[in-house]
């Protein structure tokens, strides 16, 4: 059985290390071939961009090697798919090889957009690549004072990001002495803080108490870079002298061009994980459309779950379990204080009273991450 | 261009939740679309007319069904 994964993010190398292990035997005897292919050779942990805005991860910390994290026994080409020809089961690369499949996996991931409202690249600091978090972190270094906006494009990646970068910027400024010369302002598209209701409970009063000023129902329209005013469509408008983005995202290019999803979201069965219409073909992490959060730990549990049901198709011929929607976030709470949130389809999250114990483990996994990654936690 | 009917199915979803979906529905659809949404949170019977309203779209319809709401808008600006 030949296995083609598409993508070389979270979802699909904790995939194809979990099938490696899984499929150990029938990889050594020829039986089933894993052929990863990636656009890149490197691996980033995308939820340490957070890190890097504030000055306490460096870049570098960010990457490994990708083959370095996969079990011996896959098939690893930098080489991305750029045709997706299914009736065929085949997929054709840049270099212009072509990979017949029987099982295909599209884990292709999104990419940040900021080009989507007039005005926003230009005038917000944001922190969804390497590039745009190093800035971020010297124009914050260098910011003397004033109205700081934080804002938040839809649909986004990382539902915590929009609270815990406010946090940390309240931390940080703190730490500079000037957290008086600051105003924190946090916009939010619906009308509560955060999506999830308990935390969005937990969240507004920790905002109160700690000074920061907030406004729901504020969805980015355009960004009057001359005035320095943030207008939103439902006709409010707020003043800034230093503007971060949490910037929408879409799927990436290839899957749009290949018509395999609009925006480029596959559409994906929310419990199988197979791209509506096609037996033989899954879909992972960002890459679907399902209306759960685009985080990593989303990609790890449906991965881990995909992991089961091919191996089991390889060994019995039948998949031998539904994802449940799972989905396990950290909430960094600011001042060495975190909380997480756990919730799946049918069972919303209870989140605790933040506390530094779960602060200093998500810093852990920020190092924990590669072990994931390779499929060992 | 004819106006087009898209259903989201946002039941079982916390985060982002329908209303988010909606929003996300709504920058990709034409004028005139309607678009229904299914959640099985009973918030969004009140929160997705009040995005609608502050935001100026049409809300159609609103029905529950063994658990599940139904919300038609269509989009007009």
């Amino acid at each position: 059985m030949k296995i083609v994964i598409v993508g070389g993010g979270m979802g699909g190398t904790i995939l194809a290390n979990n099938l490696a292990r899984r499929l150990h035997h029938e990889l050594k005897i020829g039986k089933v071939r894993i052929t990863m292919l990636s656009a890149s050779e490197k691996h980033m942990y995308q939820p340490g961009l957070l890190y890097v805005a504030v000055g306490s991860m460096m870049p570098d910390e960010l990457y490994r090697d990708q083959a370095s994290l996969l079990e011996p026994g896959i098939g690893f080409h930098v080489d991305p798919v750029e045709n997706f020809i299914l009736d065929k089961r085949q997929v054709k690369t840049k270099s212009g090889a072509v990979h017949d499949y029987d099982v295909l996996v599209i884990a292709t991931g999104s990419r940040p957009v900021m080009q989507g409202i007039p005005g926003l690249a230009e005038n917000a600091e944001t922190f969804y690549t390497e590039e745009s978090a190093v800035k971020m972190l010297k124009r914050l270094r260098e910011f003397q004072g004033g109205r700081v906006v934080i804002t938040v494009g839809v649909p986004h990646k990382c539902p915590m990001a929009p609270l815990e970068i406010t946090f940390m910027l309240h931390d940080f400024f703190k730490e500079r002495g000037m957290r008086d010369k600051v105003q924190l302002h946090y916009t939010y598209p619906i009308g509560r803080v955060h999506s999830l209701e308990n935390v969005a409970k937990w969240a507004a009063p920790e905002f109160d108490r700690l000074g920061i000023t907030y406004e729901t129902l504020f969805n980015m329209k355009e960004v009057d870079g001359k005035n320095k005013v943030l207008k939103s469509e439902e006709g409010g408008s707020t003043k800034f002298d230093l503007l971060v983005a949490i910037p929408a995202h879409k799927g990436m290019e290839v899957v749009e061009k290949n018509g395999l999803g609009q925006n480029g979201w596959i559409p994906t069965n929310r419990t199988r994980l197979n791209m509506e219409g096609q037996e033989n073909v899954f879909v992972l992490g960002d890459t679907t459309n399902l209306p759960i959060s685009k985080a990593g730990s989303t990609a790890h549990f449906e991965a881990e779950t995909l992991g089961e049901n091919i191996a089991a198709m390889v060994k019995v011929g039948s998949a031998v379990r539904d994802y449940d929607g799972k989905v396990f976030c950290f909430i960094e709470a600011g001042k060495d204080r975190a909380t997480y949130a756990m919730f799946n389809y049918t069972t919303p999250p209870d989140p605790k009273a933040p506390t530094r114990a779960v602060h200093w483990f998500k810093v852990a996994y920020n190092k924990l991450y590669w072990a994931s990654a390779r499929g060992l936690l | 261009m004819m106006a087009e009917k898209k259903q989201i199915d946002a039941r079982g979803s916390f985060c982002p939740g329908p209303l988010m979906e909606l929003i996300a529905g709504m920058k990709s659809a034409n004028v005139g679309d309607e678009l229904e949404v299914l959640s099985t949170d009973k918030g969004s019977a009140a929160d997705i007319p009040e995005w609608i309203k502050k935001v100026g779209h049409e809300l159609l319809a609103t029905t529950e069904e063994n658990g599940v709401w139904h919300i038609t808008v269509r989009k007009v600006k």
